[in-house]
């Protein structure tokens, strides 16, 4: 059989590819948004929905970035509503593992898959922030080797926790000692419908991988073109021997972003539109500070960028990642403003990512079927720009030429996330 | 006004379907809310996730589970209880607890079992820094100004800055002010230092207690209390929680009861009789004043339940004490409890 695609949807998130100026862009905290993508997932017959998370809202000169979509639900509390309105969708949330204790998070992840008859999923991140910190009794941050070494931990004892009841149902106390982790007593709630959630590792470090390899079954990538999604879906593949698993018992999922258009022209004029809308005037100006690690407000974003340096390790922006050396960088975009004559916004455009996928339904699906045939991933998470309508067009065209494709499933099999993505049920380890 | 709840609790229920049932037989009571009771210390799913798989089969019914304060992250607490008052379109409330065990400290390994009262003030602080990240958004902080390009206005998102005893939040919270401004506090208030946190910060005080003069008293002290903490005493429910067994079906009040009225048990105040009856107990401590309404917790859940519903409520209605249908739509307004002010909004305080 042709190797089949998986699909999730990711809810619009607290960034600029969120476009939320769009005349038909509605509530990101409401309800019925979350209900409307949802269910658009499950018409569409998606593994599974995903929500991201953040614990500190970000802080741009020391005062709440105001030109993204600010605050969200908290997302266990979201899946759990969402349960009662789909029936298969399986419903994953991004959790930190920083900032959580097992116990706690293993219970709360063991009562959404029982609520929702087997269908959860955790997202597990760290954070290595004090910024986030302040948030928390726990305070502080954790260096980077430790943050996964503590995450490694974490999942380990959630699984000895879903363990700790046997399948027929009996209570088994529990005992754990380990370096992040001393705990005893006995778990609350008794083996879920998948016996363990499916446990996604979000990042493309090589720390990510190795945990990815070792623990997940599902890894949230960024490598969207066919040449890096090889190679690194190469790289992770291979590390699985190692700690006795299979070829196919982690799925490697690009997150990505399409545009769809009656023509290739008129996709591709629709996905600079989409560019346009998602870099605002302020946003070009607030991305060249991020950049140049000072204060531009007095430039014009329709001018020409600034002709000094950028000031290092400004810290100028708290709750992002830093955008690596930033001296290169800008030397990079001058000369491209330069090359083509472009002002500052129009070069943060240029020189900002494209959508993964700009095309007709047909030459899209051709392509998602040829990125997995290829080996660059088993599937991927779409990223819509627009909550919550952004993937009505996707289901509706893309997804029936998936099937007639024979590459992606005409109904749901089974009634478990585990079983959408093809995985085993984890063997009890009593 | 009369108010009246039950609890959903259920031993050894994890899947959605029975909570739903019990929750949708109350609401078509017209009660004001269930509670569902959560602790780490005895088998039962997270309470909170629970209804909140509830909110959206559900129309108009209060949702008030039981989130612990001693072992759990404040932020994380908050944030979840704003999103249940999300989902619900307000219809949120939160029972606070403390854990008092080694057996629960143990799960976490994080700090020893600690007094009751050292807990009880902490779940003070809690719930004092839960309405603090609530209010950090005020209610139109969201602006989608696209001139300007701002989503929001950040003059009307706030630091909360909040040191308790043993913990502190920076803030703003990440979840947007929620319907009701404020989710619904609820505190047992039956023991002395959960009674002064529940004068404090609580909307809604519970007390297991056995006759209507120890309600009065009750109530009467836990309204003082509230004055002195600076509040309205008309801010705050005080409801008397009841174990009920509806089980002798029409027959009367055991005796013994004194009168027809509850008995003190291990379990707490024990009322064993008829639906009627239990009308006729409702509406006596209610014309005495003693109370604001009852918190009741069936002894067979769907058996008691269905009695309250079919049996008493319709008599209390008839009798014009209940009311037949929502005029609201939110838990305060079941209540009679007004959205409260935002304690950040003209502050001038700029994030």
């Amino acid at each position: 059989m042709t190797k089949q695609i998986h699909l999730a949807a990711h809810f619009p998130g607290v960034n600029n590819t969120t476009v939320w100026a769009d005349p038909r862009s509605r509530s990101q905290i409401e309800f019925s948004s979350f209900e409307h993508l949802a269910r658009t997932a499950e018409r569409g017959l998606f593994d599974f929905f995903f929500l991201a998370e953040g614990l500190r809202l970000r802080e741009h000169k020391g005062r709440v970035h105001d030109l993204d979509v600010v605050g969200r639900p908290e997302s266990l509390t979201v899946l759990n509503a969402l349960a009662a309105v789909t029936e298969r969708l399986g419903l994953a949330a991004t959790v930190n593992a920083t900032f959580n204790e097992p116990y706690d998070l293993a219970r709360r992840l063991a009562t959404l898959d029982h609520l929702s008859g087997g269908r959860a999923a955790w997202n597990v991140v760290t954070s290595s922030d004090a910024f986030t910190g302040e948030n928390f009794r726990r305070g502080g941050f954790l260096d980077r080797a430790d943050r996964y070494t503590r995450a490694a931990e974490f999942v380990a004892t959630a699984r000895e926790l879903w363990d700790s009841w046997t399948p027929e149902g009996v209570s088994r106390p529990f005992a754990h000692r380990g370096r992040h982790f001393d705990i005893a007593g006995e778990f609350t709630v008794p083996r879920s419908p998948q016996g363990h959630p499916v446990v996604i590792q979000a990042g493309d470090s090589d720390e990510g991988r190795e945990f990815a390899a070792a623990t997940a079954d599902v890894i949230f990538t960024r490598q969207s073109s066919l040449e890096a999604g090889k190679a690194f879906y190469a790289d992770v593949k291979k590390r699985l021997a190692k700690y006795g698993r299979a070829h196919g018992d982690l799925k490697i999922l690009p997150g990505v972003s399409v545009v769809l258009g009656d023509t290739a022209a008129d996709a591709r004029e629709k996905a600079a539109e989409i560019r346009r809308q998602q870099t605002s005037p302020q946003t070009a100006l607030l991305t060249l500070e991020q950049i140049w690690g000072t204060d531009l407000s007095a430039y014009d974003p329709d001018g020409p960028l600034p002709d000094f340096d950028p000031v290092p390790e400004s810290g100028i922006t708290q709750g992002r990642t830093r955008r690596g050396d930033t001296v290169a960088i800008a030397e990079k975009w001058r000369a491209l403003a330069e090359e083509k004559g472009l002002s500052i916004r129009e070069t943060v455009i240029e020189a900002g990512g494209r959508q993964s996928f700009v095309g007709t339904p047909q030459a899209v699906a051709a392509e998602l079927d040829a990125f997995v045939q290829a080996d660059a991933a088993d599937g991927f998470i779409l990223v819509p720009h627009l909550t919550p309508g952004g993937l009505d067009d996707f289901v509706d065209r893309v997804v029936p030429l998936l099937q007639e494709r024979g590459v992606f499933r005409t109904e749901y099999e089974g009634t478990t996330l585990r079983s959408h993505l093809g995985l085993a049920e984890p063997a009890w380890k009593g | 006004m009369l108010h009246l709840s039950a609890a959903v609790d259920q031993p050894s229920a994890h899947d959605a379907g029975s909570y739903v049932e019990l929750a949708r037989l109350a609401e078509h009571g017209v009660l004001d809310f269930v509670t569902l009771d959560d602790t780490f210390a005895r088998p039962g799913p997270d309470a909170l996730a629970v209804l909140s798989r509830v909110a959206p089969v559900t129309g108009r019914i209060g949702l008030v589970p039981t989130v612990t304060t001693t072992h759990t992250e404040p932020f994380h607490v908050q944030a979840a209880v704003a999103t249940l008052d999300w989902v619900s379109r307000g219809r949120a409330g939160w029972r606070l607890d403390v854990s008092t065990t080694e057996g629960e400290a143990r799960l976490f390994g994080r700090r020893h079992a600690a007094p009751a009262e050292e807990l009880w003030r902490e779940a003070g602080e809690v719930a004092d820094v839960a309405a603090r990240l609530w209010d950090s958004w005020e209610d139109d902080a969201e602006i989608r100004d696209v001139p300007t390009g701002r989503f929001i206005d950040r003059d009307k998102l706030h630091h909360v800055d909040f040191e308790g005893s043993g913990f502190s939040v920076r803030g703003p919270s990440i979840v947007p002010r929620p319907p009701q401004g404020h989710p619904v506090r609820v505190v047992d208030a039956t023991e002395g230092h959960a009674r002064r946190t529940a004068a404090r910060y609580a909307d809604v005080a519970l007390v297991r207690v056995a006759n209507a003069a120890q309600a009065g008293a009750v109530r009467d002290q836990l309204r003082k209390d509230a004055g002195r903490f600076g509040r309205s005493p008309d801010e705050l429910r005080v409801l008397v929680s009841l174990l009920a067994d509806l089980g002798d079906g029409e027959h009367a009040a055991e005796p013994g009861h004194g009168g027809g009225g509850p008995r003190q048990t291990a379990q707490g105040p024990l009322y064993r009789g008829g639906p009627v009856d239990l009308a006729e107990l409702i509406a006596s401590w209610h014309a005495a004043g003693a109370v604001d309404g009852f918190h009741l917790t069936p002894a067979a859940p769907r058996r008691d339940l269905e009695r309250l519903v079919n049996g008493t409520v319709p008599l209390l209605q008839h009798r014009g004490l209940f009311r037949t249908f929502y005029p609201g739509s939110t838990l305060r307004e079941h209540l009679g409890l007004a959205r409260p002010a935002n304690q950040y909004a003209n502050a001038g305080d700029a994030s």
